[in-house]
């Protein structure tokens, strides 16, 4: 047998090392003896909020031309460095920040830094490598816009956030990526992209301390005094009414429908009880009462489940499911009922200590990676939990109650007060 | 490490690796039973076969053993593929007994009732119908109808739709009885155990459940086909797919590794974990000559391992302004070059060095590590997989040359395009 170390204790402020930088770059790191390879993830302030109107999808696409030539490598070189060693690095964009991530063996670590930090601080944005992404940028929109899934998830988003920034597309349209030139990328990375609240987690088969300096010695002296403060999100105006709409696509088998609205925050205090609350509904055994309801007893869909996003902002709590376009009133009748009883009744003693156990169980197996501990990182920092989180994390599953939940549900979804959005074929009449 | 691999006297077949760097479990049980099992009128059964397996015992009655296992907090789930249906849970390493109860429990005990069965029919064309939303999948099915004469791979793992609608309960009991026994399943299991104890729970568990009969096998092996085949599908959509596939080899031919190579070179390394994501392939040959000249968007390969001789498979999103034709010109201009002249060794060592990564990252995750331990034994032996770095490492570049010339001739090929309704024939 050999002489693993067991590394059992969950990641906490005995273990984690964490630095800030001198240009206030967050480093986190912790050390898994274990590993032969190594997970580098991070973020930066540089999310879709920033994106005009009439240039949506600008910070996504300005993250994916980030690896398409740097002032030191064209993109032949950037991949050549990473594949030829098995490596493999990225990044990508969402509503409030970029991030990026990549692994490698741990001796190759240098190599995944020099490659983020050339495409943080020197990107290219070569004409010619943009004229190609644009193309792929597009088709990819032009397979958005055949999938029920996406313009189900998109419907729902223009239905609940109106003016809200979250009703807009990440990936932008076809008129925005179209009208996005190389120039825009370079003036948004300008503006946009610096150390300000950017953070950084390494884990793997390197000792805290080394990578630590690795990260410092990449990017310390990285800055940028034009780097824009990330536009303040405004309030979002709850729904008055149940709204609905169906977008059709020709030629479909499956409609595919999506029902909530807004939720809380991950920072709100009822998130807790909110996320064990969906567990309940839509997630806990095959997928809540939802997925009892919806698929086991009335066999109406291959899929359901409710989500909760959380988030920095108001992210949405839907349940979703894929049905056969003629049963898409039915499932959305038994949907509603169940947010209704979800949402008028307390859930049972049984349900509640079920998803409890179900969540504190389930944690150490999502920490088995390097991935998953360095998510686990990023996430204490970005929501401000407190380093010693998922070691605490049981207790604090356990300290909500039945009363915490039925309030949280019945605070954000007032049946009356809900989107559905549909996407799927043209209605027999 | 090493792994303790023994069988019981009613056939079932054991292999344990004991990994003590965290306290998990990752248990696993293997069916010798896939679509290539299912004669016509019959595809799609062992698919609902396992869906039919959450559907209870009399020990574990429906809605009961998910909660059962989701309570302590296990990470579970069940797929059918072409050759084989798994179940597995992965738990904290002090609840497995669970997981090792119910895999005994429900491998012989299903109880397949009628409205459970009703019930599942509409769930199971609805995930059909899920598939079909997605073009890759209408042009999937057709290649693959073409591909084969009379081999059962030659249907999707889901079935066809006219199957799904009259297959009886009857016909989903009949093939669970039929494959569903101990000498034809394999038990795996990585983690936090000792394996002498964890074997004598097995034994407990299934000592009494007795072997049935050999399974009968449909699956006859089938001559290579004598001319390409092309197929056209049509859809919705803007967006042209080619696809070309062809016919393989099986896991244990000695080509294999040299056509894995091939692959590598060709479309970027495939990567066999199932829980561990792969690498880019921006480098690789298809992608140069295709995305980064402009005639596609996105291009992918795969390379699978199983029993009979299935597909290598290279897909390309096109680009929209692009004609098919010139885009299969180009493929075919890459092939060729793989086929007149050997690569140099370097991208060799490349594509071990790949390799060598992705079983690095792979071996991060102990229902990884757990699914390989059953998995090799499906189409060969776990030896298989332990021997895998190696056999990569001995390809020559001529071995190369050689599988290009063997394997990816024309002549044995599907060759579909995805055609959009409405949009004008781009050949």
């Amino acid at each position: 047998m050999s002489a693993a170390r067991k590394s059992s204790s969950i990641p906490g402020s005995d273990d984690i090392t964490r630095v800030e930088l001198a240009n206030g770059i967050v480093v986190l790191a912790r050390h898994n003896p274990n590993s032969l390879a190594v997970t580098l993830r991070g973020y930066l302030q540089a999310g879709s909020l920033f994106d005009p109107d009439d240039k949506l999808g600008l910070a996504d696409f300005t993250a994916d031309a980030l690896m398409h030539g740097t002032a030191k490598r064209n993109f032949q070189e950037i991949y050549n460095a990473l594949e030829s060693i098995g490596a493999s690095f990225g990044f990508n964009s969402g509503t409030h920040t970029t991030s990026f991530g990549g692994k490698a063996l741990a001796e190759d670590l240098p190599l995944l830094l020099d490659i983020l930090n050339e495409g943080l601080r020197t990107p290219s944005f070569p004409a010619e490598q943009v004229k190609k992404l644009r193309a792929q940028l597009l088709t990819g929109l032009a397979l958005r816009a055949q999938d029920t899934r996406d313009m189900a998830a998109m419907v729902f988003d223009e239905l609940v956030y109106r003016e809200h920034p979250y009703s807009r597309p990440d990936d932008g349209t076809v008129e925005t990526i179209g009208a996005i030139l190389s120039d825009d990328l370079a003036d948004f990375h300008r503006q946009v992209y610096g150390p300000r609240g950017m953070v950084i987690a390494v884990a793997g088969g390197i000792p805290a301390e080394q990578a630590v300096e690795q990260v410092r010695a990449a990017l310390e002296d990285w800055a940028n005094p034009e780097q824009a403060a990330p536009p303040e999100l405004p309030a979002w105006q709850p729904l008055e009414e149940r709204v609905s709409k169906r977008h059709v696509i020709p030629g479909m088998s499956q409609s595919d429908l999506v029902v909530g609205t807004a939720g809380p925050s991950r920072l709100s205090p009822d998130f807790m009880a909110a996320n064990l609350g969906n567990s309940v509904l839509g997630r806990f055994g095959l997928m809540g009462r939802i997925g009892d309801a919806v698929r086991e007893k009335a066999g109406l869909a291959y899929y359901a489940y409710s989500g909760l996003g959380g988030g920095l902002g108001p992210g949405a709590w839907d349940v979703a499911a894929g049905v056969n376009p003629a049963n898409e009133q039915k499932a959305t009748e038994l949907i509603f009922q169940e947010i209704t009883r979800f949402t008028s009744e307390l859930v049972s003693e049984e349900e509640l200590s079920d998803s409890q156990s179900n969540f504190i169980g389930s944690m150490p197996l999502s920490l088995e990676s390097n991935g998953g501990v360095a998510d686990a990182m990023l996430n204490m920092e970005r929501y401000g939990l407190g380093l010693d989180y998922y070691r605490e994390y049981p207790a604090r599953i356990r300290a909500v109650t039945r009363e915490q939940v039925l309030e949280a549900a019945a605070r954000y979804l007032q049946p009356d007060k809900l989107a559905v959005a549909i996407a799927g074929p043209p209605l027999e009449p | 490490m090493d792994v303790l691999k023994t069988t019981l006297s009613n056939g079932l077949s054991i292999l344990l690796k004991e990994i003590h760097t965290t306290p998990i479990i990752s248990h696993w049980l293997w069916v010798r039973v896939g679509s290539r099992d299912e004669p016509d009128g019959l595809t799609g059964a062992s698919h609902w076969v396992e869906h039919m397996q959450f559907k209870g015992t009399e020990q574990f009655p429906a809605g009961q053993l998910d909660k059962d296992i989701s309570r302590d907090g296990g990470f579970w789930n069940a797929m059918t593929y072409i050759d084989w249906t798994a179940y597995f849970e992965t738990m904290p390493a002090e609840k497995i007994d669970l997981g090792l109860r119910l895999e005994a429990d429900r491998l012989v005990n299903s109880n397949f009732e009628s409205d459970e069965v009703a019930s599942e029919r509409t769930v199971i064309i609805s995930e059909r119908q899920g598939h079909e939303n997605n073009p890759v999948f209408r042009l999937d099915e057709d290649v693959q109808e073409a591909a084969f004469d009379q081999h059962p791979y030659k249907h999707e793992v889901i079935g066809r739709m006219r199957d799904l609608e009259s297959m009886s309960r009857d016909d989903l009991f009949n093939h669970y009885k039929h494959f569903y026994a101990p000498n034809n399943a394999i038990l795996a299991m990585a983690g936090d155990f000792d394996s002498e104890k964890m074997l004598e729970r097995i034994r407990e568990l299934y000592g009494d459940i007795p072997a049935g009969p050999a399974p009968q096998r449909v699956a006859q092996p089938e001559p290579l086909p004598e001319s390409e085949r092309r197929v056209v599908t049509q859809g919705p959509g803007e967006t042209v797919f080619i696809k070309a596939a062809y016919r393989a080899l099986d896991a244990r031919d000695a080509d294999f590794f040299a056509l894995s190579v091939a692959d590598s070179l060709l479309a970027g390394p495939s990567n066999l974990n199932i829980f561990s994501g792969g690498l880019s392939n921006k480098t690789s040959r298809l992608y140069q000559s295709l995305v980064e000249k402009e005639l596609a968007v996105g291009v992918s390969g795969g390379l699978q391992a199983t029993i009979d001789p299935f597909l290598y498979d290279i897909t390309i999103v096109m680009h929209p302004e692009r004609k098919a034709e010139e885009v299969i010109a180009a493929l075919d201009g890459e092939i060729a070059r793989l086929q007149d002249s050997p690569p140099k060794p370097e991208e060799l060592a490349r594509a071990v060095k790949q390799s060598q990564a992705l079983f690095a990252y792979g071996s991060e995750s102990i229902t990884n590590q757990a699914f390989w331990l059953g998995f090799a034994e499906i189409f060969d032996e776990y030896a298989w997989f332990e021997n895998y770095l190696q056999r990569l490492a001995e390809v020559t570049p001529d071995d190369v040359q050689r599988a290009a010339q063997r394997y990816l001739s024309p002549q044995t090929r599907v060759l579909g395009v995805y055609q959009p309704n409405g949009k004008a024939e781009a050949a």
